[in-house]
């Protein structure tokens, strides 16, 4: 019989092609849209804990509650001891010490005297160390625009945008003017190894990065660090694997009245990124349940308009005895070979489009030029087509189509034979 | 007339209370201003998680011009600054530049201290900058003190009104609180040890605290003070920075 209906759908195309492309077109929205909304949240997501935030963070709790200010006075000391103990206490897990700071780039002309200058935002980060990962993990080789990394202690990496604006190359020499850790103001020479760009317009506007040894020297900050960030293996935030590194650390580093005792946050305790990883987590059931409401109130119309259209043929058919519930199953069986053609021919075109903006990305800094750095929003936006995208237009795209026209065919059974031929006369 | 009178009579009064203030204002300045001066002075600065002290020498001459070479700890050593009328130039020896401080450094403490450049580039004499009027008397220790109310008469001022407590037989002054324009108190600080040197009463101990920062305040001790002495002119240069 599947055969039959079939057939019968590949030769009458007016019951096909536009039921077929209708399902199509909704399914390739739902497909595409998941895979840009799961890009844009997962960069967001991931861009703040690889730069700031980490999946877990350990400070002490004054600097916790003025994280903000990025308060070093009050940042960790005996980093070694702590980042040792986490190290051996979470051995899948991975961790770096971080300076974050704040201080002007001085450029000085052949006198010595300043010739340009500008405020920075600083990074101190474990750029030496042969088994660092903090390179990758920024991915500070691909984001280099001139020079290169740092080799050797005293070298430092400025944003493009910022080393233009001072008008300073690799090789040139700057001096950092920052406040020490016991609130002297602090000066220290770098030579600038190279610059690069970050894709961020909050971060481009004037980062610096060295290695965490130098800012330690500079900020006069030896064996302490603001913050000890924290990922998890998998390479993306799970609450479910947060929360018992939570538990454990408290165990390893009791809670106490010490305001600096370290304490621990979870990415999702960040400012503003809670919603951000609970939307990403829900974006994809969100679409899904939006679209299929959309879409089985888009098919009950066909299935009423197509309905219509077949009155005739589904009255005669009754007419000759066929069983209502005959004709209400195979028109069931139609629709869910439309609902799978068409998601099908949705999926795959979903998946193009979506492999597209992947690959290709959106510029959209034009609209980032002033964002904050509380959530880092890449000016580049990317989908990201994950396992879900090859299933997910099933979902909406099938079953749609069959509760359409389970809907507009209950039409079938208030037929009466009685007046069939009465009808059919007209 | 009788309004008129009463007017007349009040701002009379307010003028005898001004003349007051000044009088005193005046003689602490003859106390504390002289035509140079060479300090020899430590700083022990009370943070909230350790202590650092901080020793200095430096060469002043009046309000206008001074140059201190720090000469511990050794992270400091070396460290010179220079301020002529309303510019100030740090030397790191470290890094041998010479930056001038300016803009929205000046707010940042000296030394992590809790004094600001800020503080030190004010040049004008309080009368200049503040009307002042006296409040009351009140003893600190066993000393009978004066309290002056000191409020700006000028935009440019980093702390809108103060409150002196002056010596009222020393002419020096004892406490001084600085306050925004909100009221909130924003500095205190104590002066103590008051000794005759070369013929005038001066302070020689001075607790400084901002009170918005954490920690207990910045004590400065000087240890060697002399008035009135012959100052080389190139000591105020910036070449003499890099010496």
């Amino acid at each position: 019989m599947i055969r039959f209906l079939f057939k019968g759908l590949i030769r009458d195309k007016s019951r096909s092609r536009l039921p077929v492309l209708v399902v199509a077109i909704g399914v390739m929205l739902s497909v595409f849209l998941h895979a840009y909304i799961t890009g844009i949240m997962t960069d967001m997501v991931e861009q703040t804990a690889r730069f700031s935030a980490g999946h877990m963070k350990v400070m002490t709790g004054v600097y916790a509650e003025n994280a903000d200010q990025i308060p070093n006075d009050l940042a960790m000391l005996g980093v070694g001891d702590i980042s040792e103990k986490l190290k051996t206490t979470f051995p899948q897990m991975h961790w770096a010490a971080r300076i974050k700071f704040g201080g002007l780039i001085d450029v000085p002309d052949t006198e010595g005297e300043t010739k340009s200058q500008g405020a920075a935002m600083g990074m101190g980060l474990d750029l030496l160390s042969p088994d660092s990962e903090e390179i990758d993990r920024l991915n500070l080789r691909n984001s280099l625009v001139r020079g290169r990394l740092p080799a050797s202690p005293g070298e430092i990496l400025l944003s493009d945008d910022f080393a233009q604006k001072l008008g300073v190359g690799p090789g040139e020499v700057v001096t950092l003017i920052g406040s020490t850790m016991n609130g002297s103001m602090a000066f220290y020479n770098f030579t600038v190894s190279g610059t690069l760009r970050f894709g961020s317009t909050a971060m481009d506007r004037g980062t610096v990065v060295a290695d965490i040894g130098d800012v330690q020297l500079a900020l006069d900050m030896q064996d302490a660090a603001g913050e000890i960030v924290g990922f998890f293996p998998q390479g993306y935030y799970d609450d479910d694997f947060a929360d018992p590194v939570v538990q454990k650390f408290y165990d390893i580093f009791p809670a106490g009245n010490d305001e600096y005792a370290p304490v621990i946050r979870r990415l999702r305790d960040e400012e503003s990124m809670s919603l951000y990883i609970d939307m990403s987590a829900y974006m994809g059931i969100l679409i899904t349940a939006v679209f299929m409401v959309a879409m089985s109130l888009v098919l009950w119309n066909a299935g009423l308009l197509g309905g219509l259209r077949r009155y005739g043929e589904i009255g005669l058919r009754l007419a000759i005895g066929e069983e209502k519930g005959h004709v209400y199953r195979t028109m069931l069986y139609e629709s869910l070979m439309i609902g799978i053609a068409g998601t099908i021919v949705g999926t795959t075109f979903g998946l193009c489009f979506a492999w597209i903006l992947q690959e290709y990305g959106l510029n959209i800094g034009e609209f980032t030029k002033n964002a904050s750095a509380a959530v880092m929003m890449p000016n580049i936006i990317r989908a990201r087509i994950t396992v879900t995208d090859y299933y997910i237009g099933f979902i909406p795209g099938v079953l749609s189509t069959l509760v359409g026209t389970a809907l507009s065919g209950i039409g079938i059974y208030k037929r009466q034979t009685a007046q069939l031929f009465k009808e059919l006369e007209v | 007339m009788k309004t008129v009178m009463l007017v007349l009579a009040m701002i009379s009064g307010l003028q005898v209370y001004g003349q007051d203030a000044l009088a005193i204002l005046n003689r602490v300045d003859k106390n504390m201003a002289s035509e140079n001066r060479i300090v020899e002075s430590t700083m022990i600065i009370h943070g909230k998680r350790t202590s650092r002290t901080i020793t200095a020498r430096s060469w002043s001459v009046s309000n206008l011009k001074s140059f201190t070479e720090y000469l511990s700890p050794e992270r400091e050593k070396g460290t010179k600054m220079l301020k002529l009328e309303n510019q100030l130039w740090i030397y790191s020896p470290s890094t041998d530049r010479t930056i001038q401080i300016s803009g929205h450094m000046l707010r940042q403490s000296v030394m992590g201290s809790d004094l600001s450049y800020e503080d030190m580039m004010d040049n004008r004499k309080l009368t200049d900058v503040y009307l002042a009027r006296v409040t009351g008397n009140e003893k600190i220790g066993d000393r009978n003190t004066v309290l002056l109310e000191l409020t700006a008469r000028v935009e440019d001022v980093a702390y809108y009104s103060r409150k002196l407590w002056v010596d009222d037989e020393r002419y020096v002054p004892l406490k001084e609180e600085l306050f925004a324009k909100s009221g909130q108190l924003l500095k205190r600080t104590d002066l103590s040890e008051v000794r005759q040197i070369q013929g005038r009463w001066f302070p020689t101990v001075a607790i400084f605290k901002d009170m918005l920062k954490e920690g207990d305040g910045t004590e400065y001790r000087i240890t060697s003070i002399k008035f009135n002495q012959d100052i080389p002119d190139y000591i105020f240069t910036k070449a003499a920075l890099k010496k």
